[in-house]
């Protein structure tokens, strides 16, 4: 690997020479040249577009970044989410050049693949060819979708067959240098009746390093399968991260999805769950805590297509000094999909009176028998609460502390993964500063 | 020397509005006070004001712990110092499990100087001692793990005062009520407890115990060395606990009467909270 890294913007000369250095299929290679098209026939989105109204990110300057072509691969940051836990497997990537990673014998020999997208495709490409054809994610809608689907690499690809239950997490784990470029691409796919938990981290080389992450999650929970994924974004407080994220839920089946944010100086991300298949039940759970001038945007769509199914959403957000978050949470119920039972919730804690957070639910009800609720609240740290705990002998800061991990304390109810819990606590605990007022 | 706790002259405003008006009280080690009075004369904010509640503002007179200056320190300064109320509504923080949030104070409370971020006391002693205390209180184990005060009946929110109480040891509590919302066989319960903690305080010590109450079944097992009658922001009268049986079967008529001053500025009171 060379030990350069040259970002030559991502021309029409630096797209044809990554294509030629894939040697990939041509229906690979097509999907790219069309989405590569896409990529440049469109502008930037801009403060006119009702998703980004609220985002600004004129000072992005994508020409300052490339294709990932190096790799000065230093020593790895800590994974937080596999301390402690006796993994089914495990990847991880540099600035989006894969690393060696590696699967238990025991689901290998079941036919489970988990690895990198790139290996995977090069091995199993027929397999996986009609799930990635699929586009859950579609490519053509924006221009940071269309310029993953044309220039991922790396990626992490989990295949579990039908009726395989994997009882132990796999781990992925996505690392940036400060000013490196991740184009990061996952899918998953449960077959009927099969379960599996997938911890996906990412994090910088430095805390404040920067970079640009453009990304897409692609999500396919089988008939009666089992998933829990956990995404933790950890990057440096200088990277751009943009993240397209869909999973399509079917027949009886559950998915548990868990979003931790703690880094990046900006974020983007559709997080999309749709209920396909009668019976199906998705829980979305996300922790954010903000600080210094870090701007966090969500846009969560939980789409009911099917009847009978439920959907849960729990979004809790802390704030500190000029930090900002938005969501923008919507529930879209089709017309045939009656007896749907859809929730979505989003709490916000201002730790500093300069902290702002935009809370924007939605609702879009085609069918006539539903049970669709919302809610949002936004507030400080109650001062009643503070003086309780001072009473009983807590610092100020240690009261703060407390307090603020018991908010976020009912997301972590929800997680049935202990480690992923104690991670995301103690990660969230360390960053909580005194009341600064 | 045993330790006091001496409230002088003792003046407290809540959002601009006198409320306490020279109040003077002393209190030692191993002695019990109880302290009666209307609603609205300043029982509540007394309290309040002794633990630093940043909404009472102390606008003249002094509260010492010894030779400490009480009104320099905050609320943790001076529950590490050995003071402690159970308050008559105890704030809720869901998310926090009971057990958690009293090892921590526990902790903190039993070794004043410690810095943040160092050892909470063992999880085995600690465990032991909580259950211990619980099974004192009839309370379930289950209740260990529930969130501080989250969604906890009136009784329930009672008695986890008073098990904090027991697991800080202080050595001057104040009990805000302690009482009110129990049912007969609670408030007993209650007493016993209270005078059972209250004669040991860690080292064979006693604490100081001031009572405020309308009741006299919590002064059944912890009768009161003084007995104070609050009206208009001012301790009026003082005696032992004849006074004490005289107020809650008679009422405070006679000391109306006999303090017509206070009286005055009781009414005073009541106009302003109604307004």
């Amino acid at each position: 690997m060379s030990a350069t890294l040259t970002n030559t913007g991502f021309t029409q000369e630096a797209f044809d020479e990554f294509l030629a250095s894939r040697n990939e299929p041509v229906w690979l290679s097509d999907l790219r040249a069309v989405a590569w098209s896409r990529y440049n026939e469109l502008d930037m989105p801009g403060r006119r577009d009702e998703e980004w109204m609220r985002t600004d990110i004129r000072l992005l300057k994508l020409d300052k970044f490339g294709f990932p072509t190096g790799s000065r691969q230093t020593e790895l940051p800590n994974a937080l989410l596999a301390e402690g836990v006796e993994l089914g497997g495990r990847g991880a990537s540099f600035d989006s050049h894969s690393l060696q990673g590696e699967l238990e014998d025991a689901w290998a020999s079941k036919g489970v693949l988990y690895g990198n997208l790139d290996d995977m495709l090069a091995e199993h490409g027929e397999r996986l060819r009609p799930y990635f054809e699929r586009k859950l994610v579609d490519p053509l809608q924006d221009k940071f979708a269309a310029l993953n689907a044309a220039c991922w690499q790396s990626g992490t690809v989990l295949f579990v067959p039908r009726g395989i239950k994997i009882d132990q997490p796999l781990h992925t784990l996505a690392v940036m240098s400060d000013g490196g470029v991740d184009l990061h691409r996952t899918l998953v796919i449960l077959e009927e009746d099969a379960e599996a938990t997938l911890l996906a981290e990412t994090a910088s080389t430095e805390t404040h390093g920067g970079g640009l992450h453009c990304g897409a999650i692609e999500l396919i929970v089988g008939k009666n399968a089992r998933l829990r994924y956990v995404n933790l974004q950890n990057w440096g407080d200088g990277v751009w991260h943009f993240a397209h994220q869909m999973a399509h839920v079917g027949q009886g089946a559950n998915l548990q999805w868990t979003i931790g944010a703690l880094g990046s100086r900006l974020a983007k991300v559709n997080q999309h769950v749709a209920l396909t298949g009668i019976d199906a039940e998705a829980q979305v759970n996300g922790a954010m805590f903000t600080q210094g001038k870090q701007h966090l945007s969500y846009n969560t769509h939980q789409h009911h297509r099917a009847a009978h199914c439920r959907s849960d959403l729990l979004y809790k957000s802390a704030l500190q000094d000029h930090s900002r978050t938005v969501w923008r949470g919507m529930i879209k119920v089709d017309k045939g999909a009656q007896r749907t039972d859809a929730y979505q919730r989003n709490d916000n804690l201002m730790l500093a009176t300069t902290a702002r957070a935009d809370s924007i639910p939605g609702l879009e009800i085609e069918a006539d028998d539903v049970r669709c609720t919302h809610g949002s609240t936004s507030g400080r740290v109650d001062d009643q609460q503070l003086f309780y705990a001072m009473t009983r002998g807590y610092t100020r800061k240690e009261a703060v502390r407390m307090i603020v991990t018991g908010f976020f304390q009912q997301v972590f109810d929800r997680i049935t993964i202990e480690s992923v819990r104690e991670a995301l606590g103690k990660a969230i605990g360390r960053r909580v500063r005194d009341l600064g007022e | 020397m045993t330790d006091t706790l001496k409230i002088s002259d003792l003046h407290v405003a809540v959002e601009g509005k006198p409320i306490l008006r020279g109040v003077n009280l002393t209190i030692r080690r191993g002695e019990t006070h109880a302290l009666m009075g209307p609603n609205g004369s300043g029982k509540s904010t007394l309290g309040n004001a002794i633990m630093g509640h940043p909404g009472y503002e102390v606008t003249g007179g002094t509260i010492a712990l010894n030779d400490g200056n009480v009104l320099e320190w905050d609320a943790s300064e001076r529950a590490r110092a050995g003071i402690f109320m159970a308050f008559q509504r105890p704030m809720a923080i869901p998310g926090v499990k009971m057990a958690d949030f009293l090892r921590h104070a526990t902790t903190n409370v039993r070794n004043p100087d410690r810095k943040e971020g160092e050892e909470l006391i063992p999880m085995r002693q600690f465990r032991k001692e909580l259950t211990e205390n619980m099974e004192q209180l009839r309370m379930d184990v289950e209740f260990a793990r529930r969130y501080v005060n989250d969604g906890f009946s009136g009784g329930e929110m009672k008695r986890a005062e008073i098990l904090q109480m027991a697991m800080l040891r202080p050595k001057f509590a104040i009990l805000d009520e302690t009482d009110s919302g129990l049912d007969v066989d609670a408030v007993k319960l209650a007493s016993e407890s209270i005078a059972q903690i209250g004669s040991d305080a860690g080292g064979g010590e006693k604490m100081g115990i001031l009572i405020i109450t309308h009741h006299d079944k919590l002064l059944d097992r912890n009768a009161p060395d003084f007995t104070h009658v609050m009206l208009g922001g001012r301790i009026v009268e003082t005696g032992g606990i004849e006074l004490a049986r005289e107020l809650y079967t008679d009422g405070y008529d006679r000391i109306r009467a006999a303090y017509p001053e206070a009286a005055a500025a009781e009414e005073s009171m009541t106009e302003t909270a109604t307004v």
